[in-house]
C-alpha cells in the first residue's frame, strides 16, 4: 500500500460538526445562532424552537439588544489566544463591529461535541464551520435589516455591525430588539453559504489585540488554581513510589495532628485505577496542608517499576528498534527492501532523546464538589474534557451526565492538560469527605505526576546504489505511547494491520522523494513506568530530531549542500503532490519555505570561527494538515567548555491563511524557543521509577538571557488555515545539532545536547 | 498572628508565622493575582513587593513581614494602568499569562533601579522569572517601552 492512501486513514478526533442545519431565533433578551441537532432538517418556527431549547447541540454565538456579539469558545485558552482567533472568524463573515465582540468560555456539555484542544487543530477545524455560522447570521441580519429599512436585502450591505442602505443604517442591536430575525437554514443551504473571498476580508489577517490579554496584566485572570467555593478543604497529595501498582500499607499522621488547621490524611479508593496508591493530606488551608504533609509518613509497597531508570528505558528502546520484527509499519514503499538488499553502500545512525517534562507554570490542581442538586462540579483548567469525563464518572461511580467541568484559563497546557488525570484525586477526596476539596500539587508533585514526553530511540538507515544515489530510507522509532494508554480509539493501523500511536510517529511521514519504510514501536517499559504524555508538537517534536539530523548526515555524506539536497527531493509529485483543501501544493510548499529561508540567510554573512549554521525543515505535525516549516540555527560552540550558544533562529513558516497575525507570530516565537529549550536546556531522567529532576534546581528551561535573535517570516497565503501552536518546535533541535556539526564537525545524536557530549565529540574528531 | 499592609490596607491574619506569605495572600486575603509556580523561589511567579522591593512570596514567612508594606499586582496601580501594564498590552506579551504578575512586579523593581535598562540589565534582573510560554522577547520589549514612557513622564515633570 502506498503512503498516501494509507494516510487517508489517519485517525483524528472527528470535527465537531457533521451536516447540520442552522437556526436563528429569539432567546432571552437576544437572538441565538446555532446548529440544529443532527438529522433535524429545519424547525418550522425558529423562535419557538429557540424558546423550546431545540438549539442543543452547539450554540455558536448570540447577539443581544445592544449589538454585543458573544461567541462561545469550547476550546481551552492556554496562551494561544484561541478565543480571539475563533471570534475573529465569526466576526469576519458576520460583518460584526469588532469592538462589540466578546468571548465566553464554555463549560463541559454534550452539546459541544468532542471537547479537545490540541494538535494545533483549533483554527483549522473551526474555520469553515465558524465562517458559515457568521455568514448565516449576516444573511439573516441583511434580510431583517432590509425590512426595517423598507428596502430589499440585495440593496443593503452589512458592515461593522450595521445593515446599510444608501445613507441609512440600522444596527445589529436594533434589529435584534425589533425582532423578526427568526430563520432556519438547511445543511445544503449552509454548505452553499457564500464565504467571502480573501480580497474581501476586513478582519482576518489584520492586526488586533487578543481579548484575553488585559486581564493577564492586572491579576484579574482566573486560572484553575484560583477556584474556590465556600467550605472547601485544601488537599496536598502524597504520591506513591511508582505510577502504578503501589499499595498503601499504613499512614502515620501523628506528627501532623498539632498543625493548626490539619484535618486528616486519607488513602484514596479509586475505582477508575487512575491514581493507585495516592494519599491526600487535607486541611483548612493550603498552608496547613503543606505543613502537615511534611509530617505524615506513608508506608507503601511499590509497584514493579520501582527500579527503572533512564538507561533502562533507552536500552529497551534500543532493543526494540534493532529487532527486525514488532511494531506497526506506518509506511512501506515498494522497493525499499530491494534497495537495501542490493545496496552498494549504507549509512546508519541511532538517535535518542531523554525524558522531557511539561513543567507548565501552573502546577496541576482541581476543585471538586457535589452540588446541592447532586451533580458533581469539577473546576479546573483542562484540554480534553471528553477524555477525562468518562474516567471521572468511573471514579465517582456516577453517570457522566452528572458531572460538569467548569472552565478556567490554563496556566500553560503544552499537552499536559490533555490528560486530565489530576481531576480524579480531587473528586475522590471530595467524595470521601463529603466536602468540597481543592487539591493542589506542589511543583515536585506535579513533576512526579507528569505525563512526560517519553524517552525515545530511533534508528535510521539509508541505502545507496553504485552511483551514490539514495535508493532506500528506513526509520524505526520506539517510545512510550500516550494514545495507546489513554485514547486507543484514536490509533490507526499500519500497513501490517498493527495499530500505532499517530502522535508518537507523525512528523516522520516526510514529503521527500525517497523510498521509505517507517516503523513505530511502543516501549512497554516506558508505558508501565509512567503515563506517557502528549507534549507540545508530540511525535514531530522528537522524530524530526532523528529525521532532519539524518538528512543532514546524508547530504554531507554525498558532499551535498544540506539545503539543496533537501530541495532536490521536495518534489510535488505522486504521493507528495498535495491535495485540496488542506495540503494544496504538497512538497512544493515545503520547498518554498526552504528557499525563502535560504534567501533570508543570505543577508547574514558567513559565520565567524566555531560558529555554524544548521538547517531543518518539517511539515509541522500531520500530513493531512501540514504547516510547512523551515529553520536555520546559528550557534557558537565553545571548544574549551563545550557550551553551545544559539545566537539566532531564522524561521519561515507557511500555515496558509493567518487569522491573527500577531498571535500566530507569538506562537511561532514561543514554539521555536520551546524547541531550543528542549534541545539545549531541558532533559530529565528517571531514577528508581520516578522523575529525578523535580524542580528548577535541576530542571532548567530556557531563561531570558538564553533567548537568541529571532527572525520569523509567515508566508503570505490564502490557502486553508492550518496549525501554528506547535510546528516551530519541530525544527529547532535538529537545526541546532546540524549547526554544531557545521561549526566544529561534531555529530551529536542525543537530546538534550550537553556540554560534556560536545567536549567528548571534540576530543574524538 | 501577623499584621502588615496589603496594597495599602492594614490586614491581620491568624496563621502560624512559618506559613508562606504566598498562601496567606492568595487564600486568606483573596488576592489571587500572585501565583504559585515552584515553591522554592526559582520561578518568580509569586513575586510581590515588600517595602518596594521584589521578593519571592513562596519562600517568605508571613511572620517575617510583620509591619511591612506588601504590594501585589492588584495594588501596583489603582487603575491597572501602570506603564508596565500598558506596555504588556501594547506588546501583547502574555500568552498563558500565569507568570506575568510576577514578571511585571519584578520589572517594576528593575525600572526603579535601572531607569534606562540595557539588555544585560534586563537579563540580570529578569532571569529569575521563568516564562514557560517563552514570551521573553516581548517581555524585554515591554520593559523597554515602559522605561521610555516613565522617562518621558519624568522629563515632562521636570
Amino acid at each position: 500500500m502506498n503512503k498516501f492512501a494509507h494516510w487517508q486513514q489517519q485517525a483524528r478526533p472527528a470535527t465537531r460538526l457533521t451536516r447540520r442545519g442552522f437556526l436563528i431565533g429569539a432567546a432571552g433578551a437576544g437572538v441565538t445562532l446555532a446548529f440544529l441537532p443532527e438529522g433535524q432538517a429545519a424547525a418550522t418556527d425558529p423562535d419557538a424552537a429557540a424558546a423550546a431549547g431545540v438549539f442543543e447541540p452547539t450554540i455558536w454565538y448570540d447577539i443581544d439588544g445592544d449589538g454585543i456579539v458573544t461567541v462561545n469558545i469550547a476550546e481551552a485558552e492556554m496562551g494561544q489566544h484561541v478565543g480571539s482567533a475563533l471570534a475573529r472568524i465569526v466576526a469576519e463573515e458576520l460583518e460584526a463591529d469588532w469592538s462589540r465582540v466578546r468571548i465566553r468560555y464554555a463549560d463541559s456539555d454534550p452539546k459541544w461535541g468532542l471537547m479537545v484542544t490540541g494538535g494545533s487543530w483549533s483554527v483549522w477545524q473551526n474555520f469553515v464551520p465558524l465562517s458559515r455560522a457568521g455568514a448565516a447570521g449576516r444573511m439573516a441580519l441583511l434580510e431583517a435589516g432590509a425590512r426595517l429599512l423598507g428596502t430589499s436585502a440585495d440593496r443593503c450591505t452589512a458592515r461593522n455591525g450595521e445593515i446599510r442602505a444608501g445613507n441609512r443604517a440600522v444596527g445589529y442591536g436594533e434589529i435584534v430588539r425589533r425582532g423578526g430575525l427568526g430563520r432556519t437554514y438547511s445543511a445544503d443551504e449552509l454548505e452553499a453559504m457564500p464565504i467571502k473571498p480573501p480580497s474581501e476580508r476586513r478582519l482576518i489577517g489584520s492586526s488586533f489585540d487578543a481579548l484575553d490579554v488585559p486581564a493577564k496584566t492586572n491579576g484579574a485572570a482566573r486560572y484553575g488554581i484560583d477556584a474556590r467555593v465556600d467550605g472547601m478543604l485544601y488537599g496536598r497529595p502524597l504520591l506513591p513510589p511508582t505510577r502504578y501498582g503501589a499499595v498503601v500499607n499504613g499512614i502515620d499522621d501523628g506528627g501532623a495532628r498539632d498543625v493548626p488547621g490539619y484535618v486528616k490524611t486519607i488513602a484514596l479508593e479509586d475505582p477508575s485505577g487512575t491514581v493507585p496508591g495516592w494519599v491526600v493530606v487535607l486541611a483548612e488551608s493550603y498552608g496547613a496542608a503543606l505543613a502537615a504533609s511534611r509530617r505524615v509518613s506513608v508506608d507503601w509497597t511499590p509497584g514493579k517499576t520501582a527500579g527503572v531508570g533512564e538507561a533502562d528505558l533507552i536500552e529497551e528502546g534500543r532493543r526494540l528498534v534493532n529487532a527486525p520484527d514488532g511494531g506497526s509499519m506506518v509506511v512501506d514503499d515498494d522497493g525499499v527492501q530491494a534497495a537495501f538488499d542490493g545496496a552498494a553502500e549504507t549509512l546508519e545512525a541511532e538517535y535518542t532523546t531523554a525524558t522531557a517534562l511539561h513543567f507548565q507554570m501552573e502546577p496541576l490542581n482541581a476543585l471538586a464538589y457535589q452540588a446541592e442538586d447532586g451533580r458533581w462540579e469539577i473546576h479546573t483548567g483542562n484540554q480534553w474534557q471528553s477524555l477525562i469525563l468518562p474516567v471521572l464518572a468511573e471514579a465517582l461511580e456516577v453517570p457522566e451526565d452528572r458531572i460538569v467541568m467548569r472552565t478556567y484559563l490554563l496556566g500553560g497546557g503544552f499537552g499536559r492538560r490533555l490528560n486530565g488525570d489530576y481531576a480524579v484525586p480531587a473528586a475522590l477526596a471530595a467524595k470521601a469527605e463529603g466536602r468540597p476539596v481543592k487539591l493542589v500539587l506542589t511543583r515536585e508533585d506535579d513533576v512526579r505526576f507528569d505525563s512526560v514526553r517519553s524517552a525515545s530511540v530511533q534508528r535510521l538507515r539509508a541505502a545507496f546504489d553504485a552511483d551514490g544515489a539514495v535508493t532506500g530510507f528506513e526509520h524505526h522509532a520506539a517510545a512510550g505511547w500516550p494514545t495507546l494508554i489513554m485514547a486507543p480509539g484514536f490509533m490507526p493501523k499500519g500497513v501490517n494491520d498493527e495499530p500505532y500511536d499517530p502522535f508518537a510517529i507523525q512528523g516522520a511521514v516526510h514529503w521527500y522523494a525517497l523510498p521509505h519504510r517507517l516503523r513505530a514501536i511502543t516501549n512497554a517499559l516506558a508505558n508501565d513506568t509512567f503515563r506517557p504524555g502528549w507534549l507540545r508538537s508530540v511525535g514531530a517534536g522528537w522524530v524530526n530530531w532523528a529525521l532532519e539530523s539524518f538528512m543532514d548526515e546524508l547530504a554531507r555524506s554525498r558532499g551535498a549542500d544540506p539545503v539543496q539536497f533537501r530541495l532536490d527531493r521536495l518534489l510535488a509529485e505522486g504521493d507528495n503532490a498535495g491535495s485540496a483543501p488542506n495540503a494544496v501544493g504538497g512538497a512544493a510548499r515545503q520547498a518554498n519555505v526552504l528557499r525563502r529561508l535560504r534567501e533570508r540567510l543570505a543577508a547574514d554573512g558567513p559565520p565567524p570561527a566555531d560558529t555554524g549554521i544548521g538547517i531543518a525543515t518539517t511539515y509541522g505535525q500531520e500530513r493531512a494538515m501540514p504547516t510547512w516549516t523551515a529553520c536555520a540555527a546559528r550557534v557558537h560552540v565553545d571548544r574549551n567548555t563545550g557550551k553551545v550558544t544559539c545566537r539566532k533562529l531564522t524561521l519561515v513558516i507557511d500555515c496558509g491563511t493567518v487569522i491573527h497575525p500577531d498571535g500566530a507570530l507569538a506562537q511561532a516565537e514561543g514554539a521555536a524557543l520551546w524547541g531550543l529549550s528542549l534541545a539545549l536546556h531541558e532533559g530529565a531522567a528517571f531514577e528508581a521509577g520516578q522523575v529525578r529532576d523535580t524542580n528548577l534546581d535541576r530542571y532548567t528551561p530556557l531563561r531570558m538571557s538564553d533567548v537568541p535573535e529571532l527572525d520569523i517570516e509567515l508566508v503570505d497565503s490564502t490557502e486553508a488555515p492550518v496549525g501554528m501552536g506547535e510546528p516551530a518546535t519541530t525544527v529547532v533541535g535538529p537545526a541546532i545539532g546540524n549547526a554544531i556539526f557545521d561549526a566544529v564537525g561534531v555529530r551529536l545524536r542525543h537530546l538534550p545536547i550537553r556540554a560534556d557530549a560536545v567536549r567528548a565529540g571534540l576530543a574524538s574528531v | 498572628m501577623s499584621k502588615f499592609t496589603l496594597n495599602g490596607n492594614p490586614v491581620e491574619v491568624q496563621v502560624p508565622d512559618d506559613t508562606p506569605l504566598l498562601w496567606v495572600i492568595r487564600d486568606d486575603l483573596g488576592a489571587t493575582g500572585t501565583k504559585f509556580g515552584c515553591g522554592i523561589g526559582m520561578c518568580g511567579a509569586c513575586t510581590v513587593h515588600l517595602n518596594g522591593r521584589a521578593i519571592r512570596s513562596c519562600i517568605t514567612r508571613v511572620g517575617d513581614v510583620a509591619g511591612a508594606d506588601i504590594v501585589t499586582i492588584e495594588g501596583l496601580d489603582p487603575a491597572g494602568e501602570h506603564p508596565l501594564q500598558k506596555a504588556w498590552i501594547e506588546t501583547q506579551a502574555p500568552q498563558c499569562g500565569y507568570c506575568q504578575s510576577g514578571q511585571i512586579m519584578q520589572a517594576a523593581t528593575l525600572l526603579a533601579d535601572f531607569p534606562d535598562p540595557t539588555d544585560a540589565d534586563i537579563d540580570a534582573v529578569m532571569n529569575g522569572n521563568l516564562c514557560r510560554c517563552m514570551a521573553y522577547p516581548r517581555i524585554r520589549r515591554a520593559i523597554k517601552l515602559a522605561a521610555r514612557e516613565l522617562r518621558a513622564g519624568r522629563e515632562a515633570e521636570a
